[in-house]
């Protein structure tokens, strides 16, 4: 076998360069084959998805919204220690870590915590880098189908403490979901 | 003359005329419709239930568009382009039969605004001036892109024309007459012309998606080269009117296909169902037939347009002046032999 014959993808074709014929010159053929194909494609399945009534759906390992998590009692978990900022490529996390003061023990697990915690979602790519680098599991991308909201100013997007962190009720709720099993 | 012919005619012209307005309005609809449908999306849905009121808003958004005009020294050419192009395509429908005729308050009346013998001739006639339109505006437009597809468009449409008016010579051969209601009435039943002249009709099929500019011979407003061709310097309205006329112009000669070839407003029991049904009822089944046809022309446009790619300019004038003409002429040359087969025959002493 020589190499020009060989095909490795199966898929070679040899090129011909023959007459056409007299059918194949009027084209008519070839233009019924095409509107035969086309008139197909009219009763085939439609592939759109009609956006804010459908849904596409999503990957099991899907990557949202970050969420700052809370412990059983209600703690944020997040002592501010900086590695998800360190991890993250696109340098979107910034932070400032404060100590917590001794009436303050309801609100924080650990004697540090972040005073201000700010993810630029203009930058985030969802990676989940920041999430695997975490060691106190206080950082989550969760599977929210909410992406980010539009807006006309850049700084909405710049996603402080208020919009990260898991709302209290949420919190309560994993706790009585946690102690029912 | 009694006046009552002039109420009929008005309100036949008057129900002709909106007719062709709210079919032209409805296939630009079902032009993103079907180019939707078949190239596996949906389309337009959201203006009224499954688009219905989409045209509506489509027109709105012209009307309230900026109307900008470009520095031309022409500014009155540059208005009546678009308006020649409007009322050549609304004018053709004068002479279509939509139908035979209705028996109503002791009269007959005829479904045509006017049954002149030469029919043909007149359509032939605006058709030739359709070109004007295109070429007006475009040269008015003071704009390199605008005259280069008007320039395109005068030629395809003249060159196309010839080939038009032969490949209807034979059909005229066969039928002895010019007068469109005559033509419909021969073809009763399934004696429909494209059983006849099946050749004449490849080639006035082919020649009218060159006379409408449609793809692929939309070579007058190809946007890939020539941005809009002739309405680039058109805005608001009066790019509106190049559209609408565009797709007025798509509904009238589908009627034409239809009633010169397909028979018309005819079917096959239409004379069964006048003496059983009476006149009336037969021939609203006939305009319906009629408008069946029409809406299956419209469709094959548009089928057309998003299955075949746009020609070359050499290629467009190959094809029209070295094929479509020479295969029209040898058309009328076994046409007339067929027709004068006995003669022939006799001549040559069989």
């Amino acid at each position: 076998m020589s190499i020009e014959t060989i095909s490795l993808s199966g898929r070679k074709m040899q090129v011909s360069n023959k007459e056409m014929s007299f059918l194949e010159r009027l084209y008519l053929v070839a233009i019924v084959k095409g509107l035969i194909i086309t008139l197909k494609h009219l009763f085939s399945r439609k592939v759109t998805i009609q956006y804010p009534e459908q849904v596409r759906t999503r990957s099991t390992v899907y990557r949202g919204q970050h969420m700052l998590k809370r412990d059983e009692q209600g703690r944020e978990n997040c002592t501010a220690c900086g590695l998800c900022a360190l991890s993250c490529p696109a340098e979107a996390i910034t932070m400032k870590a404060a100590e917590r003061k001794p009436n303050e023990k309801h609100l924080y697990r650990e004697e540090k915590y972040a005073e201000i915690y700010e993810i630029n979602m203009l930058r985030c790519i969802f990676c989940g880098l920041c999430e695997e680098a975490c060691p106190k599991d206080a950082i989550y991308l969760t599977t929210s189908k909410v992406l980010v909201p539009s807006s006309y100013e850049r700084e909405d997007f710049i996603f402080g403490k208020d919009k990260l962190v898991m709302p209290l009720e949420m919190a309560i709720k994993n706790t009585q979901l946690k102690n029912a099993n | 003359m009694d006046s009552t012919i002039i109420i009929e005619k008005s309100v036949i012209i008057l129900v002709v005329f909106a007719i062709t307005m709210v079919m032209a309005m409805y296939s630009t609809l079902a032009e993103r419709k079907i180019a939707a449908w078949l190239q596996d999306r949906i389309g337009p849905n959201r203006a009224g239930k499954g688009g219905i009121l989409q045209p509506l808003a489509d027109g709105l958004k012209l009307f309230s568009k900026e109307e900008f005009e470009p520095d031309t020294p022409n500014k009155f050419l540059f208005y009546v382009g678009p308006a020649i192009a409007m009322s050549t395509a609304l004018m053709t429908s004068a002479v279509i039969p939509w139908g035979d005729h209705f028996h109503l308050f002791g009269r007959d009346i005829i479904l045509q605004v006017s049954d002149i013998d030469n029919a043909m001739l007149y359509i032939f006639a605006i058709l030739s001036i359709g070109v004007y339109g295109i070429m007006i505006g475009g040269w008015a437009s003071n704009n390199k892109f605008s005259l280069m597809g008007a320039v395109r468009a005068g030629s395809q449409m003249v060159s196309y024309e010839i080939a038009m008016g032969l490949s209807i010579i034979a059909l005229l051969m066969m039928t002895g007459t010019l007068s469109l209601r005559e033509i419909s009435l021969q073809q009763e039943g399934l004696h429909w012309n494209v059983f006849y002249q099946p050749l004449s009709f490849l080639i006035f099929l082919i020649c009218s998606f060159a006379e409408t500019n449609r793809t692929p011979f939309d070579l007058a407003e190809c946007e890939s080269e020539l941005i809009g061709g002739y309405h680039t310097e058109y805005s608001s309205m009066k790019m509106g009117f190049y559209l609408f006329a565009e797709y007025a112009s798509m509904f009238i000669s589908s009627t034409i296909l239809a009633v010169l070839f397909f028979g018309g407003y005819n079917y096959p029991g239409i004379s069964w169902a006048v003496e059983n049904w009476g006149v009336n009822i037969a021939n609203i089944i006939g305009i319906a037939i009629l408008f069946a046809k029409i809406c299956f022309f419209i469709f094959f446009y548009m089928w057309v347009r998003w299955t075949i790619p746009r020609f070359r300019y050499d290629q467009l004038m190959h094809l029209g002046w070295r094929i479509l003409i020479p295969l029209s002429i040898l058309n009328i040359m076994i046409t007339g032999i067929v027709i004068l087969r006995h003669e022939l025959l006799a001549f040559l002493g069989f």
